[in-house]
């Protein structure tokens, strides 16, 4: 028997003596000494600061999640009564691995439409995904997996998050024009021409409204003739809807450049997500379509999306998927949803004006029309990084360094002082 | 599938879950915004001190960082993303023989190479020590161990702890530096006991190593669906184990950004409250005790119906499931006929048994045996 194995039969025929030493592992040196401390995420970095500021005038509008005129933040009375109805009553057992059939249902209907002939037709690859996030990597993942040559276009600017994730993903990022800083709007020129010259069938990420961080959405008609030299340049959309329904407090209206590209016959990919239109922050529901030729490629797509998620977690949660369904399954619970989105929509909405407004009164010589121009949670400010601190130093106001206040922290208590800071910050620029 | 049933062959939600659902849904103060990106701190709390002690020392010297993960899965996925970035590409990961057939997607996923160290002795049922000592003992330098804390999934065969097999392991395993990664899905599933259960992987952590530990709260709290997990990796010093945490975080963003709220509320509460974490334990113990039971009903049907084979095996392995010398065929044989469904390995999910359904799965395995 070689040296070797005599040693190790010796080992599991003799116990190991009492008091024996341990053997090896307090002398020697860690696995992980050489991990370097990663930077902190610059937009939880606010929050922090925030929350250990001790002034009692301070405003948080940094975060991009929705509060209420108090400042507080909601659960929407749907989810309450959609979470009465199911605790201690359902059994928690594996959802398929493609997530909750029902939720999955609903859910498209809202992105293609009640009617959608793409639902009856079965051509869209549909998974429920751990929210837009986990929607946006899977899709990555997809697009590495069997577009291995391709690239992705993403708009400058965009959420920091989606560079991350394309880049986990190992698939090659360009970017393209968007936001327009001199007009605070819409870069159209420059997007047109970036689409134009980028390769034919390359990836563009698109925020399908409410663009994050900046608010500018194109108009009807450039999301129009986005579409037609899309086409003509056989670009494939990927549509990140994160907002709908609480852009314009209208679903519907919300989705209406999804349903262009639709008419126009492009085939998309969706990300959606209930975090902010439903409030449902941290259970992470939402879904990942892919609208493909035909059943039969549905079917081979969604099979491999599944596959993705496999190892990574196997089956998304149930609870948060039970909650849309319920919701959004019961005729009286999805009114009352619509109606309390559009509540939160027009709160944002009315807080724009008041800004606004407010800051004209004090006879701000800058244009602050951007603020009632741009949609969604976010409105680009324009101010500069030196500007931001000073609010920030000077008034208690938190906000990321690229100016982009989130109007869900803007109430009728605090947008005059915040007018007030910004006009002082501001006037003399 | 490794999913627990009742004796009616239900499924169960246990009385704990239902009681700590109706107390967060009462919490009318309870924020569901997102949760940080490592999770719902008082969860990681709890859960760490379930799994290492309650007097840890290492927990003490804020050595660990435990980060919650989308159930048992989504840690496997984050260490294996976390020790790819952080470990040289060269160095595998070594697989027990058979082990949980997700384990090599996991690694793969991730281009972390692969190689496995025996474990199974079909011969004895049992464990192959001898083999996996030699295993071990040629693994690559600073290669990593996949080891499962109790229950071992699929062969329900344990390194004993008072018969000093793990302890022998754990010492080749320090001798050679060889990082040692818990699998650790079954913590007082299997011998109904939760500090018994997590005995190996302390005595990982006591001996003042390090170690990386992906625990899953689907069986134990029969939290299925709300993937309830975390991932734990106990360094040598505070300071690594901030740095290690901050990189962690830098993995799980672009993955899902934050992880799941509900089900890790639910089994915060369950820790955290003395009467529910007692009655826990109760209904553990419970579900635990029933394996046992089928188990010997199981062994005894087939002793009664002179089924050719020896069967004492079923009465010896832990946890979840039966691992059988089933062939393939024999599996197939039992499909068609008798419309059982097994794994192609032949593992049985015995925790899915109960007494109505095992006579006829004592008649199928009877006829699959005599008649191939």
């Amino acid at each position: 028997m070689p040296i070797r194995a005599a040693l190790l039969r010796s080992i599991t025929t003799t116990t190991a003596a009492r008091g024996s030493p341990l053997i090896g592992a307090r002398s020697a040196s860690s696995w992980w000494g050489h991990v370097a401390p990663a930077a902190k995420d610059p937009i939880l970095g606010v929050t922090e600061a925030f929350l250990t500021d001790p002034s009692p005038d301070k405003v948080n509008v940094g975060v991009g999640a929705y509060r209420d005129d108090d400042g507080k933040p909601v659960v929407l009375e749907c989810v309450r009564e959609a979470e009465r109805r199911i605790a201690g009553n359902m059994n928690m057992e594996y959802l398929p691995m493609g997530g909750s059939v029902k939720m999955i249902q609903e859910t498209l209907k809202l992105a293609y439409g009640e009617n959608s002939e793409f639902i009856k037709d079965k051509r869209i690859a549909a998974v429920q995904a751990l929210s837009g996030t986990g929607a946006c990597r899977l899709f990555a993942d997809f697009q590495k997996r069997f577009r291995e040559d391709s690239q992705i276009y993403i708009p400058v600017p965009t959420w920091s998050n989606h560079h991350n994730i394309w880049r986990d993903a190992h698939v090659p990022q360009n970017t393209f024009r968007y936001y327009h800083a001199e007009s605070r709007g819409l870069d159209f020129a420059g997007l047109m021409d970036d689409i134009k010259n980028a390769p034919n069938g390359s990836f563009f990420l698109l925020h399908a409204c409410a663009h994050n961080p900046t608010g500018v959405d194109p108009t009807e008609d450039q999301w129009k003739e986005i579409s037609y030299i899309m086409k003509v340049k056989g670009h494939f959309p990927f549509f990140d809807m994160a907002y709908q329904g609480f852009a314009s407090g209208d679903p519907e209206r919300d989705a209406k450049a999804i349903r262009l590209f639709l008419k126009g016959g492009h085939s998309i990919g969706i990300a959606q997500s209930f975090a902010k239109n439903m409030g449902l922050y941290g259970q992470r529901v939402g879904c990942l379509s892919v609208l493909c030729e035909d059943e039969k490629q549905a079917v081979a797509v969604k099979s491999q999306l599944q596959q993705l998620a496999r190892p990574m977690y196997s089956n998304p949660p149930a609870h948060g998927a039970l909650i849309v369904s319920t919701i959004l399954d019961d005729p009286d619970l999805k009114n009352l949803w619509l109606k309390e989105v559009k509540v939160m929509a027009d709160r944002i909405i009315g807080m724009r004006t008041a800004l606004r407004e407010s800051l004209e009164k004090l006879g701000s010589q800058l244009s602050w029309e951007h603020i009632t121009k741009q949609i969604g949670m976010f409105c680009y400010s324009g101010m500069t990084p030196e500007q931001v601190d000073r609010l920030t130093s000077e008034f208690h106001i938190y906000m990321t360094h690229n100016g982009r206040i989130s109007m869900a922290g803007v109430t009728t208590k605090n947008v005059g002082y915040l007018a007030n800071a910004i006009h002082e910050v501001t006037k003399s620029s | 599938m490794g999913v627990y049933r009742t004796e009616d062959g239900q499924p169960l939600v246990l009385n704990v879950v239902k009681w700590a659902e109706k107390l967060i849904l009462n919490d009318l103060c309870s924020s569901k915004e997102y949760l940080p990106i490592t999770g719902m701190d008082e969860f990681n709390t709890l859960s760490a001190k379930l799994l290492f002690g309650v007097d840890s020392a290492a927990i003490r010297e804020n050595r660990v960082t435990t980060v919650q993960c989308v159930s048992g899965s989504g840690s496997l996925r984050v260490g294996a993303e976390f020790l790819a970035m952080h470990c040289p590409q060269s160095r595998p990961v070594c697989l027990s023989q058979p082990t949980y057939e997700n384990h090599p997607f996991f690694l793969s996923a991730v281009g972390i190479p692969i190689e496995t160290y025996r474990y199974y002795d079909p011969a004895t049922h049992g464990l192959n020590f001898q083999g996996l000592l030699e295993d071990l003992d040629s693994a690559p330098a600073g290669a990593v161990v996949m080891l499962h804390a109790c229950a071992h999934n699929p062969t329900g065969v344990d390194p004993t702890v008072n018969k000093m097999q793990w302890e022998k392991m754990r010492q080749l395993i320090r001798s050679k530096r060889l990082l040692p990664f818990f699998d650790c899905a079954y913590q007082g599933f299997a011998s109904g006991n939760q500090d018994v259960d997590a005995k190996p992987v302390r005595m990982f952590v006591h001996d003042g190593g390090e170690c990386v530990v992906a625990q899953s709260f689907s069986k134990n709290m029969g939290m299925y669906g709300e993937r309830v997990g975390a991932l734990s990796i106990v360094c040598k010093t505070a300071d690594i184990a901030s740095r290690v945490e901050s990189q962690i975080k830098l993995v799980i963003r672009p993955m899902y950004w934050n992880p799941p709220i509900h089900g890790a509320l639910v089994v915060a509460t369950v820790l955290k409250h003395r009467e529910l974490y007692d009655e826990w334990t109760v209904e553990l113990r419970s579900m635990a005790d029933r394996v046992i039971r089928v188990r010997q009903q199981l062994y005894d049907a087939l002793s009664s119906r002179g089924t050719p084979g020896n069967w004492t095996y079923i009465l010896k392995q832990i946890g979840m499931f039966a691992y059988t010398s089933l062939t393939p065929q024999q599996v197939s044989f039992m499909t068609k006929e008798y419309h059982i469904y097994l794994s192609p390995d032949g593992t049985i999910n015995i925790a899915g048994l109960g007494p109505n359904t095992v006579p006829y799965l004592a008649d199928a395995i009877h006829a699959a045996v005599t008649r191939y």
